[in-house]
């Protein structure tokens, strides 16, 4: 943290330190490798961010998930030659496939970098993540838990042998199927913004993106219910999702919310989706991806089918997700 | 066209636009400053300086494509930020338009902006009055094209696409920002230049300056 660029470097340095049997990271340019070895012809699965969203994307590299991932600077993009850098790195002959949150300066990013590997002859696609129900223009939507869910349901596809197509397939199924909402608490330690001006106690701001966006200020005077309530009611209605639908449940804290708060709100979320009549198959509840240290945390539900099912269960051992 | 632009000339240009670009670093931050996020000057400085190592390197080819694809790859591990891949993409694409091997003619030259101004448009999804580098490139590259097809020569060809793209960068000040960063400012960013339309700017103004001053290599 001593001088602006180094507590990435650092603190990728601890990671590798952290994990030594499952990543290796590499420097200048930075990007994060696994170490489980790749079958030839594999597809290759990487996923680029700005840093500040751990453990997305980095905390996701292993066997059954991201074969590299490539942190930016704070909540910006990582560069081409980053971006490039890995491909050379991961590429097992099958080709590769990004999972690219939409944010411009990613899209723009991965976009070249793609071009650069088609020159040179390598096969390479990306998946836009997509989900964010808080912003109405679909086009227009950015990239939350999904993002998650994607490298893992292309991580485990690409395991299993598919090919780049089927990998593109089944990924963009899996962003088609989820959906997911952001909503903040405090704003207490985003850097751009100074010390922030904290929510009054019986308010939340609903529909936040993770990098500070504002969200929709909203007075909640009727406990975990209401609250859930606005911020569930919109994801179901945007698929929509189903009485009798089997779902993913991901509740991901922003880096500022204790997990008994999160816990706390999960019952809540619980009792929401048992009177839909959808059935929780799957769930995962802790820090996937973050906003520094902001309170707040994002809901995202993916709708299950046998195919997705199957992949999400497939062994996957990375840092942070492992089975 | 009689007059052939070498890749040796080509190289002249770039470093005529490295050096206009590093005087003016202080300007473009100033126009960042006011609409973007005030990076502009600084990364183009530092792209501008890699690019200058790049262009006095000895044992480069002299075949033009290869060459503009150096170009490329300088400017997009240099410059960072939106306009490196930006910038990047334009020479990229530039690298794949017509050539004469190590040198190209003055149709071939209008050919090499028109690659690479569809390449940005691709890349960055911009239009014209979006208020970014696009309203510099695109009416200096349409009043090229409309010269050539007039017969006129390189000095005519060139001086058209400078006081188009002269135009174009001006015509900034006056429209609201639906692209990048300033975009967030709506109707607010009305009143400022573009940072991206002024350094794509200086790109017609050096090619004004070195192609028709230097005269048949």
């Amino acid at each position: 943290m001593n001088k602006p660029g180094s507590a990435i470097t650092q603190s990728l340095r601890g990671m590798a330190l952290c994990h030594p049997d499952t990543i290796k990271v590499h420097f200048d340019p930075d990007y994060v490798e696994r170490l489980a070895p790749a079958r030839s012809g594999k597809v290759a699965v990487i996923s680029g961010s700005g840093s500040g969203h751990e453990p997305l994307p980095i905390g996701y590299v292993g066997l059954g998930m991201l074969d590299a991932a490539c942190p930016g600077p704070i909540f910006t993009s990582p560069s081409p030659v980053q971006l490039l850098a890995a491909v050379h790195s991961v590429d097992h002959g099958g080709g590769v496939l990004f999972v690219v949150k939409n944010y411009s300066g990613g899209v723009l990013n991965t976009e070249l970098t793609i071009e650069l590997a088609l020159q040179e002859g390598i096969d390479a696609r990306y998946v836009l993540v997509n989900d964010d129900v808080s912003i109405p223009r679909v086009a227009n939507r950015r990239g939350l838990g999904a993002a998650t869910l994607a490298c893992k349901i292309a991580g485990a596809a690409a395991e299993s042998g598919y090919s780049l197509d089927a990998v593109v397939h089944v990924t963009r199924r899996a962003v088609a199927a989820s959906r997911s909402m952001g909503v903040g608490t405090n704003v207490n330690t985003l850097p751009r913004n100074g010390p922030g001006e904290n929510l009054a106690d019986d308010s939340i701001e609903l529909g936040v993106g993770i990098h500070g966006e504002p969200g929709e200020v909203r007075s909640v005077t009727k406990g975990m219910p209401e609250i859930v309530d606005l911020i569930v009611q919109p994801i179901l209605d945007d698929l929509p999702f189903a009485s009798g639908d089997s779902v993913l449940l991901l509740i991901s804290g922003m880096g500022g919310t204790p997990p008994l708060e999160l816990y706390l709100f999960s019952e809540a979320i619980h009792e929401l989706l048992a009177a839909r009549r959808l059935r929780v198959e799957r769930q995962l509840i802790g820090n996937y991806l973050t906003c520094l240290g902001r309170g707040g945390y994002t809901i995202s539900l993916m709708r299950l089918d046998d195919e997705l099912l199957q992949l999400w269960d497939s062994p996957v051992h990375t840092p942070v997700l492992h089975w | 066209m009689a007059q052939e632009i070498t890749t040796k000339q080509l190289r002249k240009w770039l470093l005529a636009y490295a050096a206009r670009i590093i005087e003016n670093e202080g300007h473009l931050t100033e126009l960042d400053t006011a609409i973007g996020d005030a990076d502009h000057g600084v990364n183009m400085r530092r792209g501008m300086g890699k690019l200058q190592e790049r262009l006095h390197d000895e044992g480069q080819s002299e075949d033009v494509s290869a060459f503009l694809r150096s170009v490329a790859m300088t400017l997009i591990n240099g410059v960072g930020g939106a306009a490196g891949p930006l910038y990047g993409t334009f020479f990229l694409r530039a690298a794949t338009s017509p050539t004469n091997g190590s040198s190209i003619d003055l149709e071939q030259l209008t050919q090499m902006f028109r690659y690479g101004l569809d390449g940005l448009q691709q890349r960055g999804k911009a239009q014209a009055d979006d208020k970014t580098m696009i309203d510099t490139i695109q009416p200096a590259v349409e009043a090229m094209e409309a010269a050539l097809a007039a017969h006129q020569s390189a000095a005519v060809v060139l001086a058209a696409a400078r006081q188009a793209a002269h135009l174009g960068m001006k015509h900034t000040i006056e429209i609201e920002a639906r692209k990048g960063r300033a975009s967030y400012l709506g109707p607010h960013s009305i009143g400022h230049q573009d940072p991206g339309a002024t350094s794509a700017y200086f790109l017609f103004e050096t090619a004004a300056e070195v192609f028709t001053t230097t005269g048949a290599d």
